[in-house]
């Protein structure tokens, strides 16, 4: 529906912005030298100028369904020049059954073969006003497109909030937190410099994560860095059944991501892949950047026999929303479950750090 | 503490991680009537290690590869009592209270591994030991069902996944678990293994029979009111006139 008759307030300010418009008209009617008398101008050009606005709504759909966008300019002046001749034709079709109807009253006799001269001029002005309301409907679509805009792009900023705010509350993970203080207790008594030396990776992966976490972004060597300490972290608890493969090129280092995206993927493969073997194995992380693009592949075995453990969906499904928070339909993320291992890809814009 | 002899206690330590293993061989080292028999890495081990000399106790992780440590309990023998030493699960926290299971979280103060020790023996002297498939059955969240069944038969462990259980049979204090032209037996009663399974996918036909739904090749009218279920493997289950009006309402 048209913007102007989809709320009600809005029909009389517009007619009312039209009566300067049926003034010019009914001036140039009743010009000089063309025989029509100024009530009869002032009684043709109040109607013709209100049925005008009406038509010039319908002008809306036309703007809205040709936008002036990379190569379509002639195909939407084609249909401008088909709707003005058109809208124009009807115009004056308008008149001149107005004129005759207004001609049965003896005051306006003889108005229609009075008015016939000025038939041609009648559909210039026609075609100007199609212009003016074609220009009218581009400015209001133009609007109504800032005015999406900004509502989505409030929407995107309330879903990234949304996902961050989750990813923090995924930082308080208990789980992890307290397994690995067991271990420190552990190691206490058996191996102090040992206990101490958990202590610090721990303390550091903590502090890590919650500076990560207050960024929108980070370069990917940053992140990587988080995921190591937190598998540090666990190679105390898994001994020799945690093994850790990581194969970053170079170009890759410096690319932004949000933060806490690897991470969480990491602990997952180490929660719910490793773990889950007896004979442990080895978390595979790939990060290459080529045609534009950042692919990161996440790669772990895990035994198909072992009771599954919850919450596995969702950490991936966090991951899966902060990416698309940041890059809507550019961010790729899949993940796979193939018979004994379990795989997730990652595709977004390599974007560097401004 | 005084001069008195207590009796020694057997205990098995369960738990996947070797740090985790090695606090609680600690703890309980300190206690001197405490014998442990062995440290096991997993389920299989435990119930390997419990073949040779059954323990009195078993202290034990919960998130293990292989078996986890509800599975592991199912396996042991029914008298042996159960210490769950978990890290944070609040499902389990919540199925160990509803059904007076001693547990610990870790990290835990020695104090509070004697304390467990103590009540366990307590209830085993005093034979009140929850049964293992009604305790997982607690801890599972709401809505989701058993994936798979562990038996036993000597040291051997079958793990028998749902979808090929074909049918399950009451048997004094056993269930007959039907699966692959096998028949399993498990100590538990048929009314607790119907409880932990998707009523959608199972239905109790009969006081002493359940089957798996898509296992329902035909049904046969027999005396008044009770049929006969024809299974796909051919095998022949009495249908009582209650699983018929309840196998009725699933088929449509």
């Amino acid at each position: 529906m048209h913007p102007i008759l989809a709320r009600p307030g809005r029909l009389n300010p517009y007619l009312a912005g039209c009566m300067p418009l049926a003034a010019i008209l009914a001036a140039l009617l009743a010009r000089p030298g063309a025989g029509i008398r100024i009530y009869e101008a002032v009684a043709m050009a109040v109607p013709l100028t209100c049925a005008y606005a009406f038509i010039g709504l319908s002008v809306w759909y036309v703007c809205r369904e040709f936008r002036f966008k990379g190569g379509d300019a002639l195909r939407s002046l084609v249909a401008h020049a088909v709707g003005a001749i058109l809208t124009s034709c009807i115009w004056v079709g308008i008149a001149a059954v107005l004129a005759a109807a207004w001609g049965l009253w003896s005051p306006f006799d003889g108005l229609l073969q009075r008015l016939r001269p000025q038939g041609l001029a009648l559909f210039a002005v026609g075609v100007l006003l199609y212009v003016l309301a074609a220009a009218l409907n581009y400015v209001l679509l133009a609007l109504e497109a800032a005015h999406d805009g900004e509502r989505r792009e409030a929407e995107l900023a309330i879903l990234a909030r949304d996902a961050q705010l989750a990813a923090l509350k995924a930082q308080i993970r208990p789980h992890f937190l307290f397994n690995s203080l067991n271990s420190i207790a552990a190691l206490a008594s058996a191996d102090p410099a040992r206990a101490q030396e958990m202590c610090v990776r721990l303390s550091d992966f903590l502090r890590k994560s919650l500076a990560a976490g207050e960024k929108t972004a980070i370069p990917l060597s940053e992140e990587l860095a988080l995921s190591r300490t937190y598998l540090d972290v666990e190679s105390l608890r898994f001994g020799d059944r945690l093994a850790v493969e990581e194969d970053l090129d170079e170009k890759s280092a410096a690319c932004e991501i949000p933060p806490l995206i690897l991470q969480p993927l990491v602990e997952n493969a180490v929660r719910h892949g490793i773990a889950s073997r007896v004979e442990g194995g080895t978390v595979r992380v790939n990060v290459v950047r080529g045609g534009g693009r950042l692919r990161i592949l996440i790669e772990n075995p895990f035994d198909p026999d072992s009771p599954s453990r919850p919450g596995a969906g969702i950490g991936l499904r966090n991951v899966r929303e902060r990416l698309a928070a940041r890059w809507g339909a550019e961010a790729l993320f899949a993940a796979k479950k193939l018979t004994d291992r379990f795989l997730v890809v990652i595709s977004v814009p390599a974007e560097k750090a401004a | 503490m005084s001069g008195e002899a207590r009796p020694s206690v057997s205990v098995l330590i369960v738990d996947d991680e070797a740090p985790a293993r090695a606090i609680l061989r600690e703890y309980l080292g300190r206690i001197p009537e405490v014998r442990i028999l062995a440290e096991c890495a997993n389920g299989f081990e435990a119930v390997k290690a419990a073949a040779e000399t059954p323990p009195d106790v078993v202290f034990l992780d919960i998130e293990m590869p292989k078996l986890n440590g509800f599975e592991t309990l199912e396996l042991l023998d029914p008298g042996v009592a159960a210490v769950f030493v978990t890290a944070y699960d609040a499902w389990a926290v919540k199925a160990f209270e509803v059904s007076a299971v001693d547990y610990v979280l870790k990290p835990y103060a020695p104090e509070r591994i004697a304390a467990a020790l103590d009540r366990a023996i307590e209830r085993r002297r005093s034979r009140v030991t929850p049964s293992p498939a009604d305790i997982a059955a607690a801890a599972r969240p709401e809505g989701t069902w058993l994936e798979r069944i562990v038996v036993r038969d000597g040291s051997r462990v079958h793990v028998i996944p749902v979808e090929k259980l074909v049918a399950a049979e009451a048997q004094d204090d056993y269930v007959g678990l039907r699966s692959e032209g096998k028949t399993y037996l498990k100590v538990q009663t048929l009314a607790s293994l119907a409880a932990s399974l998707d009523p959608k996918r199972f239905v109790r036909v009969h006081r002493s029979h359940l089957i798996r739904l898509d296992c329902l090749e035909r049904l046969e009218a027999y005396a008044k009111g009770s049929h006969i279920a024809i299974l796909t493997d051919g095998s022949r289950v009495p249908v009582s006139r209650e699983g018929h009006a309840r196998l009725k309402s699933l088929l449509e």
